[in-house]
């Protein structure tokens, strides 16, 4: 069996589920890693120290910025000289595009956000959320090879060996360009929820602190913003403490406390973290389908019958401008921080 | 500026949705636009009003779905289209895209917009399948859209940070919440929208043939039972309530 593995990366900064791919295809067989891009040296070795058997390193002006059509075209270039049985791809925005721009090339289809893969004969069945999670289904590609893109943190990660050695073979680009990169900006912080362990969470509840001055001359919006900022900044001092990421809820992103990429749910990330605290959030099911999955799920509402307690493993009924502080203090004694 | 909206009909995000002898079903739920496709027709009706020109809302579906295009009429696109075909039941992404590029090229466009993804299946592979087929640029997830002339320029919201991105027209768009929020039909476009006659395309008026599907359902299941048994944390102050949170926490070795 021979798996290809596209490895994602943003300018040598590697999406980690692309090594958790990495150590599923181990276990069907023989793994080739996938690395795009120019000034990918480190991410080609650094695959093979996570296992990879061997990596088709297309280091071309051609794909210095990831354009989803060259992208697409060096991946089928690839995946007809090569034959691998199945790609496999971590989820992210850029691999859902040129998976399914592959996909047509190669006449075959792609399994999306798959959170179990089994091989069946020479095919494959996969298990993935549909309908927001509310339903699990089993799916298989006829086509050959069979594509598909895992979820983040649902397959193990593995070892890293450093200094292990291995081939890394130069390959072309290939298809033709047919847009630009105009810039980058990094109005909205990097952000990365789909791979975080832990998630502090807050809604529109992290602007609710009368009791806080904001300074002179703002007007109420602006106030509002201030308030909410002095409470994304309690949450992102615990998230910070824990390892973790700061997510939010629509209302929180909607009210410009905090910017779209934190935003959990279902038109935001949908999240699997080991441990996810909301604070003021109230938990609509458009917000629980983003981060029912969870491991541990702790929420810190000032109302008793907010329903984000129905999906909770904890409860505080509190104000979070108070709880929250208190448990990052009793977080870092406990830690030793 | 000619621009395509593509949407799909769903059960509404607050359904209980349920596997039901190796089918899904929703109950009594109403069938809705998919709130994705919604910010396309935000999108398409945007750029409509900064370029001028047509939004046509395009969507591949069975009768019922004429009332997701309604509601594309109803925040204001000028036309709706139905394909459907008893032969489209079992459609994969890659069905859905070839089926689309056949319709978006009789209707005619400079641009395609997209939602991010379904609520059902939920790929988000169908707007750079269709891109693809049609060999046009995919400029995805935008957060907003600039038409200057022949050309059209996107801020993409990805991960780590915006890109801007150009390519010339015709071309494929995906949208993202970003682009602002759908706007509310009005009562005039209610008014119109139930009204509206929307043509049904079969196959045949598509000039395309039954894509066989290549990526089929083999099993269907409720996910595991969710035991959520709260433990509400209690105490007489916020210091000794976060004692025992994060003892509890700790005690659940997920750090
Ligand atoms: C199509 C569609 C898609 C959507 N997608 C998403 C999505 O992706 N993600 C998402 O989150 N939502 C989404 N929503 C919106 C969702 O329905 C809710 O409106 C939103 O989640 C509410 O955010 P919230 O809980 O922060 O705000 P609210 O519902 O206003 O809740 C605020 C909570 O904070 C509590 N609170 C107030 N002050 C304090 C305090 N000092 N301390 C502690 N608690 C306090 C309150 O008791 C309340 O429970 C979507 C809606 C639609 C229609
Ligand atoms: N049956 C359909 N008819 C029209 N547009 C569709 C259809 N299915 C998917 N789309 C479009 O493609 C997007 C992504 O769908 P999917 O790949 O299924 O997640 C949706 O948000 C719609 O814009």
């Amino acid at each position: 069996m021979k798996t290809f593995v596209y490895i994602d990366h943003f300018k040598g900064d590697v999406q980690p589920a692309s090594w958790e791919a990495l150590g599923l295809a181990k276990s069907f067989g023989t793994a080739i890693a996938l690395v795009f891009g120019t000034g990918a040296d480190d991410v080609a070795k650094a695959a093979l120290e996570y296992g990879a058997d061997e990596v088709l390193l297309a280091d071309d002006s051609a794909l210095t910025d990831y354009r989803a059509e060259t992208y697409a075209s060096t991946l089928s270039a690839l995946a007809s000289s090569h034959s691998p049985n199945l790609i496999l791809l971590p989820t992210t925005a850029r691999t859902r595009e040129m998976a399914a721009m592959a996909a047509i090339d190669l006449n075959t289809g792609v399994l999306t956000d798959v959170s179990g893969l089994e091989a069946n004969g020479d095919s494959f069945i996969a298990t993935r959320p549909i309908y927001e999670g509310k339903l699990i289904e089993k799916t298989v590609c006829s086509g050959k090879p069979v594509m598909a893109t895992i979820r983040g943190r649902a397959f193990p990660k593995p070892n890293r060996e450093e200094g292990k050695g291995g081939t890394i073979t130069k390959v072309a680009a290939a298809g033709e360009a047919i847009s630009s990169v105009e810039g980058y900006s990094a109005a909205e912080s990097a952000v990365n929820l789909g791979d975080a362990g832990v998630i502090v969470s807050g809604g529109r509840g992290v602007s609710n602190n009368p009791s806080l001055t904001p300074p002179a001359g703002m007007d109420e919006k602006q106030a509002e913003v201030w308030r909410a900022q002095q409470g994304f900044a309690l949450i992102t001092d615990l998230a910070t403490l824990l390892g973790g990421a700061v997510g939010a809820s629509r209302a929180a992103v909607d009210g410009g406390y905090i910017t779209y990429a934190h935003q959990v749910g279902q038109t935001g990330k949908v999240v699997s973290p080991d441990l996810y605290i909301a604070c003021g959030v109230s938990g609509a099911i458009q917000h629980i389908v983003g981060m029912r999955n969870a491991k541990v799920i702790v929420a810190i509402n000032k109302d008793p019958d907010a329903p984000i307690f129905k999906v909770a493993r904890y409860g505080v009924v509190g104000d979070l401008f108070q709880v929250v502080p208190a448990l990052t203090e009793a977080m870092k004694k406990k830690l030793g921080k | 500026m000619k621009i395509i909206a593509c949407i799909k009909q769903v059960p509404d995000s607050e359904a209980k949705v349920k596997a039901e002898g190796g089918q899904v079903s929703w109950g009594d739920a109403p069938l809705v636009i998919n709130p994705f496709d919604e910010y396309a027709v935000e999108g398409a009706l945007q750029q409509k009003e900064a370029s001028g020109g047509t939004v046509t809302a395009l969507c591949i579906g069975p009768e019922s779905a004429k009332e997701a295009l309604k509601h594309a009429l109803a925040m204001g696109a000028d036309e709706a289209i139905l394909v459907s075909d008893p032969a489209l039941n079992d459609l994969d992404t890659v069905g859905a895209a070839k089926v689309l590029a056949a319709a978006i090229k009789k209707i005619g466009a400079d641009m395609v917009i997209f939602g991010r993804q379904t609520l059902d299946n939920g790929a988000g592979l169908t707007p750079a399948q269709t891109a693809r087929v049609l060999g046009w640029p995919m400029l995805g997830l935008a957060g907003q859209i600039k038409v200057d002339g022949g050309s059209v320029q996107v801020e993409r919201v990805l991960e780590e940070g915006r890109q801007s991105m150009k390519a010339n027209l015709p071309a494929v768009l995906s949208v993202v919440q970003s682009i602002g929020e759908p706007r509310y039909p009005s009562f005039m476009g209610i008014r119109k929208a139930s009204k509206a006659t929307i043509p049904v395309w079969s196959l045949g008026d598509v000039g395309a043939t039954a894509p066989a599907p290549i990526v089929t359902r083999a099993e269907l299941m409720n996910p595991p039972a969710q035991e959520a048994i709260t433990e509400m944390i209690t105490g007489e102050t916020p210091a000794e309530i976060a004692e025992k949170l994060a003892d509890k926490i700790l005690a659940e070795k997920v750090l």
